[in-house]
């Protein structure tokens, strides 16, 4: 078994309880984005295009679709003789199992696994954002400055600042101060789930911190701030680009938005960065005679007979005559009936709406989410999940 | 019936007047319904039928097919037991590449002879179509036929230059013309034969042994009479492509909503390679009716009745009517492109005129600059 410089340790265990209906029976890395994509693509086909080729992918919550997803890693170019996508649950021990109690104790409990590769390095990233970054800059960056942990920073609002980890960092990127999730955030400085630890100095601290007592077992919480202590060398990489955690029913509707701007941030046409996904296979997309597209993104095996204006339509969806969407994320096999109409929604995969149903309000700014496989008749508005913005 | 036929796709001197489209490549791979090659659609029935290990006998301009094919990963076809083959003409003398395609199996009899398969289909790949060959397989044996040929009766006459066959109330088959002939019928061959390995061995051998080498003109033609021939009428849509004109017309047959469904989903679906496309992006201002779009492709201008392949980029108040723009095509602003076919890589500058005059749309060649 050769050594790798680097392997990739990539969180997928997230529950995204804020994310509802959507993943009620789906891990969060596996939900649907910008029309092709599941979120944990953005993630592995960054570690691809980085160079890397082993990762290991950390299941908890609801990891059938996701397994099933992921398969043995072949649409990321990941099933590789030596090193490849391996996928790493928890799993019962001779002295009896347990859960991942967090991010730390999850790299903790697959401590086995990369020693296998005796890597000098090691990513650990989280499933759960959407964007693109070549983390072997990041690595050339680590490398350079010397530090035993490198995080990855990106500026965010300030009103946005007290939901992340905030950093302080001086002139050379040393961190100087570290903040989980501060109630009056002083620096906007946001820790982007992207880490490289310096592999032998994170074994230590991971062994340290599952004795600690009274340890949540987490990177954020735990381990960085035990770093910072001890007095180690803590290096921020400033990245600049489309960051976003797309964990909320709000932010995962703004995020697919973003996409149909003139000019998108988040560019998905670069040849030389394609997001890698499963292929569904469907035939190319049909728009009929009555069908009006404007300022959208549309995936194959949709049949479009109806208007669908500022939208994202995933495979195989059909709007059928007199069909009107604006605004709304529709997820793959979602049939909108005759003449509906869908103002600000997020429809869940397989979901059925009748004809003539109107889901959402053009009036108002909330958003409205049809649960997975949902069978929406004219009277069931109840059932609807509505989000205030 | 699952594992027990081999499937063949034979690519042997097939009739070819698609001039340009196939200077450089073989009818197999000729870019067809915004996303797939010609080859797919039998390819995809074969495996949706179960038929697990498939030959494709190239013969000439196979580069694309290798590329194309790849693996076979794509179709399910790259397993331990079965699988792809891409088998090459064994020699390059141009005497025996000239042979007819009767000789080629002869060449390639190690395929048959390495499997104890029972039965074989051989098919063409310019038949646009998607067929059970389960349930043709199913007819072939309740019959007692030695062969048996899918066969669509057309009303009308379609474009594109098919067999015809004479037809008995039975189902019997009685005549089979060539491409050019001109028997009155409204029985088209779609160049599927169903029969034993054992029965294709010996046609192979007793044909070749009397110097005949064409397997449809010598032996199945001539043993008509001799032979239990019998025709599977096929429901589905068909589509001849082996001229201009036919590909053009079922290009445009697409476009129907009731051919989109039963074509690529009825009875499976349709397999092709997987490129990582985006989703196409329909930008504010663009215009698209009735029109059949790719992934990967931007459209700020306007596309009616016309067929855009992946990446396609039409730029702002560009035109797009009746036409087909192939693979990574480009049209610059406010250029009008009208009854015509890009093929790939074509690059339309801004503010230029293309049309194709009366039927005939304009070809216009791979990586051309306009």
């Amino acid at each position: 078994m050769g050594r790798k410089e680097m392997i990739a340790m990539l969180l997928a265990g997230g529950e995204g309880k804020r994310l509802g209906v959507l993943t009620k029976d789906l891990a969060k890395p596996a939900v649907y984005f910008g029309g092709k994509y599941r979120i944990i693509d953005f993630t592995l086909s960054n570690c691809v295009h980085s160079g890397i080729d082993t990762v290991g992918v950390l299941t908890q919550y609801q990891p059938l679709e996701l397994n099933r997803y992921l398969g043995i890693g072949s649409p990321w170019g990941l099933d590789r003789q030596d090193g490849g996508m391996t996928i790493l649950p928890p799993y019962v021990k001779q002295k009896g199992g347990v859960w991942y109690k967090g991010t730390a104790n999850a790299i903790y409990q697959n401590m086995p696994y990369i020693e296998r590769y005796n890597p000098e390095y090691v990513l650990v990233i989280s499933g759960d954002h959407i964007y693109k970054m070549d983390y072997d800059l990041m690595l050339q960056h680590h490398k350079r400055s010397g530090a035993d942990v490198t995080i990855a920073g990106i500026e965010v609002p300030w009103k946005e600042a007290s939901r992340f980890g905030v950093m302080h960092v001086d002139d050379e990127d040393r961190i100087t101060a570290f903040e989980e999730k501060p109630k009056n955030p002083t620096s906007n400085i946001a820790s982007m789930g992207v880490y490289i630890f310096t592999w032998k100095t994170l074994q230590k601290y991971l062994i340290y911190d599952e004795a600690r007592r009274g340890s949540s077992h987490d990177f954020g919480k735990d381990v960085i701030p035990a770093m910072m202590n001890s007095g180690l060398h803590l290096a921020c990489y400033p990245f600049k680009g489309y960051w976003k955690d797309v964990g909320t029913i709000e932010s995962l509707w703004e995020a697919n938005m973003d996409l149909l701007t003139d000019k998108p941030s988040l560019c998905l046409y670069d040849p030389n960065w394609r997001i890698y996904s499963v292929s569904p296979n469907r035939p190319a997309q049909l728009t009929t005679m009555t069908a009006e597209v404007t300022a959208s993104c549309v995936n194959e095996g949709c049949m479009l007979e109806g208007i669908v204006d500022h939208s994202v339509l995933f495979c195989g969806v059909h709007a059928e005559q007199g069909s009107y969407i604006s605004e709304s994320v529709i997820m793959p096999g979602v049939r909108i009936g005759a003449g509906a109409r869908v103002y600000r929604a997020i429809i869940g995969e397989g979901a059925v709406i009748q004809a003539g149903v109107t889901i959402g309000d053009p009036a108002s700014d909330a958003i409205t989410v049809v649960a997975v496989d949902q069978y929406v008749a004219a009277d069931d508005h109840q059932l609807l999940e509505v989000e205030p913005l | 019936m699952k594992h027990n036929v081999l499937g063949v796709i034979n690519l042997i001197h097939e009739t070819d007047e698609l001039e340009h489209l196939t200077q450089n490549r073989c009818l197999a791979t000729v870019p067809f319904g915004a996303r797939y090659r010609l080859i797919d659609f039998v390819l995809s029935s074969m495996v949706n039928s179960g038929i697990s290990k498939v030959a494709v006998f190239a013969h000439t301009k196979y580069r694309s097919l290798m590329d194309h094919l790849g693996s076979g990963k794509h179709w399910d076809l790259q397993h331990r037991q079965g699988g792809l083959f891409i088998l090459p003409p064994s020699s390059v003398d141009i005497q025996e590449m000239s042979r007819g395609d009767l000789y080629h199996f002869y060449q390639h009899r190690d395929y048959f002879q390495r499997s104890s398969w029972e039965y074989v289909v051989i098919a063409r790949s310019h038949m646009v179509c998607n067929v059970d060959f389960d349930d043709v397989i199913s007819r072939h044996q309740e019959q007692g036929a030695d062969i048996t040929i899918v066969c669509k009766r057309q009303d009308k006459q379609m474009p594109g230059k098919p067999r015809k066959v004479k037809m008995e109330e039975n189902g019997r088959i009685t005549a089979i013309q060539d491409h050019y002939g001109r028997l009155v019928s409204d029985v088209v061959s779609m160049e599927m034969y169903v029969m034993r390995k054992e029965l294709l061995m010996e046609l192979v051998e007793t044909s070749l042994a009397q110097g005949q080498d064409h397997l449809v003109r010598h032996a199945i033609f001539s043993r008509l009479g001799q032979l239990n021939v019998y025709g599977y009428m096929y429901e589905g849509y068909l589509g001849v492509v082996n001229t201009l004109p036919s590909y053009y017309a079922n290009s445009m047959s697409l476009l129907k909503p009731e051919v989109w469904k039963s074509l690529f989903y009825q009875p499976g679906p349709i397999y092709t390679k997987v490129k990582d496309e985006p989703p196409t992006r329909y930008a504010s201002g663009s215009r698209v009716t009735n029109s059949l779009i790719a992934n990967g492709c931007r459209i700020e201008g306007t596309v009616i009745n016309s067929i855009l392949f992946r990446g396609v980029h039409i730029e702002k108040g560009a035109i797009v009517k009746d036409s087909i723009i192939m693979q990574n095509g480009q049209v610059g602003e406010s250029s009008f492109i009208y009854n015509s076919i890009l093929d790939k890589d074509v690059q339309v500058e801004n503010g230029r005129d293309i049309r194709g005059a009366g039927g005939t749309p304009f070809l216009v060649g791979k990586k051309k600059i306009i």
